[in-house]
């Protein structure tokens, strides 16, 4: 290699690396596949069809007229299978670090930031993958929004994805042993998907509790829902449109800063990767 | 000619831990250091301020003339390392681990594929290209990770505890076989062990107790007419 900085076509082919890697390793753990694909079509089949006579919606935006229960909850259930698709890599990155397997990435010459960046781009590859299966699924569920949706939803699930994923990596820097992970289900996946409106529209929430309403409107993960939402329609929700980047550009920068050699958490333990 | 690795005035703590206090060494071009301490002496904590896992507090380290800190692209481009730990992963094929870590350097598909099956064929893996690494026996495995710490010409190796968990005959082969590359190739190793028995006379030898260098020189040299063993003893005080 030359003293000169790397060329563009070897960053991209670092890029494609890190990319094919994800993938295989996707490729190989069929089960993660099936888990991650069962996990939303249970709630769509079973939660869902239960709580359809219960949960009466009246016309919220950008819905133009009643929908089923089912439609409602779909957006809520793609971010779903992108949050623990990013919790899922997290754990891959605790566990790499746990194995020393990290350790090939990281010492790497390529910086750090393009090194997190390309992980994180190539893990929302693979959840946009699942959410368009679950999607094609839906829709013999009578979950069928107008065909350019399926278009339109595109930079929302890129976006999306991205934040959770941004989320993930932060979380990753953060965990110290894979022990530790269990507490990220009970305290982070958990509240996050409850205290959001994928289940059920904020207003509803307000009837129950103004706290709760507002801790729901604050959740970054209902904004990462009403994104993918609204664009299933063609259309922007532009509140959670800059909610979702200020929260990638938030979380990204936190887990460049803990990854960092001199100043994160790295930087002051025995052991790092 | 710059030395292949130069290390002057190191320290580095964890919270009130001093893990590595003032060390300075220098690995000249295509030799064979190695580095001997007992568990806990601080080699693993140098090696992962050499591959810049995290900053020194102090002192500088320059790989083949390239200050870490200042110059880490060119710096980082030069070193292999082979961990103490697996680095490779397992579900993956040998192959497909060398093509990612060729990718991490930069390389081109086309050009790794002739690095992979060249570097394959020095460490006597061809056949083994297709098995994914948990097949791998404990000597294959470590012999992977030297070919994949290889695959980008780096001007050094580092080797951390490579032997480590391996039986007498695995020990015995990868040990020679990093020799015989190091001949080979013209690359320079750093090779950190606590197995006196991987050292011999004409080694470059440095001594680390405690996060400190207590002796650099031939292996000759340090162990004298007392021998090796009853050397590092005495130096370190281990024994008492």
């Amino acid at each position: 290699m030359s003293d000169r900085v790397f060329p563009p076509a070897a960053w991209i082919t670092a890029f494609l690396g890190i990319a094919r890697r994800e993938t295989l390793r996707f490729v190989n753990q069929r089960g993660r596949f099936l888990a991650a694909l069962v996990r939303p079509l249970v709630w769509l089949f079973i939660f869902a069809a239960g709580f359809r006579a219960v949960l009466g919606l009246s016309i919220t935006p950008p819905y133009q007229t009643y929908v089923l229960y089912e439609v409602y909850v779909t957006p809520g259930l793609c971010a779903m299978i992108q949050l623990f698709n990013g919790m899922q890599s997290s754990l891959s990155m605790v566990y790499d670090r746990e194995t020393g397997a990290m350790r090939t990435l990281l010492v790497s010459p390529f910086p750090r930031w393009f090194l997190l960046a390309s992980k994180l781009v190539a893990g929302v590859v693979v959840s946009i993958i699942q959410v368009y299966t679950f999607l094609a699924i839906a829709w013999f569920w009578d979950v069928q929004p107008p065909v350019w949706g399926y278009l339109a939803v595109l930079p929302a699930l890129i976006l999306s994805g991205l934040m959770l994923g941004a989320m993930g990596l932060f979380l990753s820097s953060a965990i110290r042993q894979l022990e530790n992970f269990a507490g990220v289900m009970n305290f982070v996946i958990f509240p996050m998907f409850f205290a959001s409106s994928a289940l059920y529209p904020l207003w509803r929430m307000r009837e129950s509790s103004t706290l709760l309403h507002d801790i729901c409107a604050v959740n970054p993960f209902t904004h990462a829902v009403e994104l993918i939402r609204f664009a299933l329609y063609g259309q922007v929700n532009w509140l959670s449109l800059a909610v979702v980047l200020g929260c990638l550009a938030g979380f990204f920068g936190a887990a460049v800063f803990m990854y960092d050699p001199a100043k994160g958490l790295w930087a002051r333990k025995r052991g790092g990767a | 000619m710059t030395a292949a690795l130069e290390i002057d005035q190191v320290s580095h703590n964890f919270g009130r831990v001093h893990a590595l206090k003032d060390v300075s060494l220098i690995v000249p071009r295509g030799g064979f250091t190695a580095l001997l301490g007992v568990n806990g002496a601080g080699k693993t904590t140098l090696f992962s301020l050499i591959t810049r896992l995290y900053n020194n507090s102090s002192g500088s380290i320059r790989v083949a003339g390239y200050d870490l800190r200042r110059q880490p692209v060119q710096a980082l481009a030069r070193l292999g390392v082979v961990f103490q730990s697996r680095a490779m992963d397992a579900d993956l094929t040998v192959r497909q681990n060398l093509a990612y870590h060729a990718s991490l350097h930069g390389i081109g598909r086309a050009e790794a594929r002739e690095r992979i099956a060249a570097v394959l064929a020095q460490v006597g893996l061809t056949e083994k290209a297709g098995d994914r690494v948990s097949a791998l026996s404990g000597g294959q495995s470590r012999r992977a990770e030297i070919a994949r710490a290889l695959i980008h010409r780096p001007d050094i190796l580092l080797l951390d505890e490579a032997t480590v968990g391996l039986d007498v005959k695995s020990r015995a082969e990868v040990l020679a076989l990093t020799r015989r590359l190091i001949a080979e190739n013209g690359v320079s190793a750093l090779w950190a062990t606590h197995i006196m028995d991987e050292i011999q006379p004409d080694d470059d030898l440095v001594i680390l107790h405690r996060g400190e260098v207590l002796r650099h020189g031939s292996a000759a040299e340090i162990a004298g007419k007392l021998g090796l063993t009853q050397a590092f003893l005495t130096l370190t005080g281990v024994a008492a």
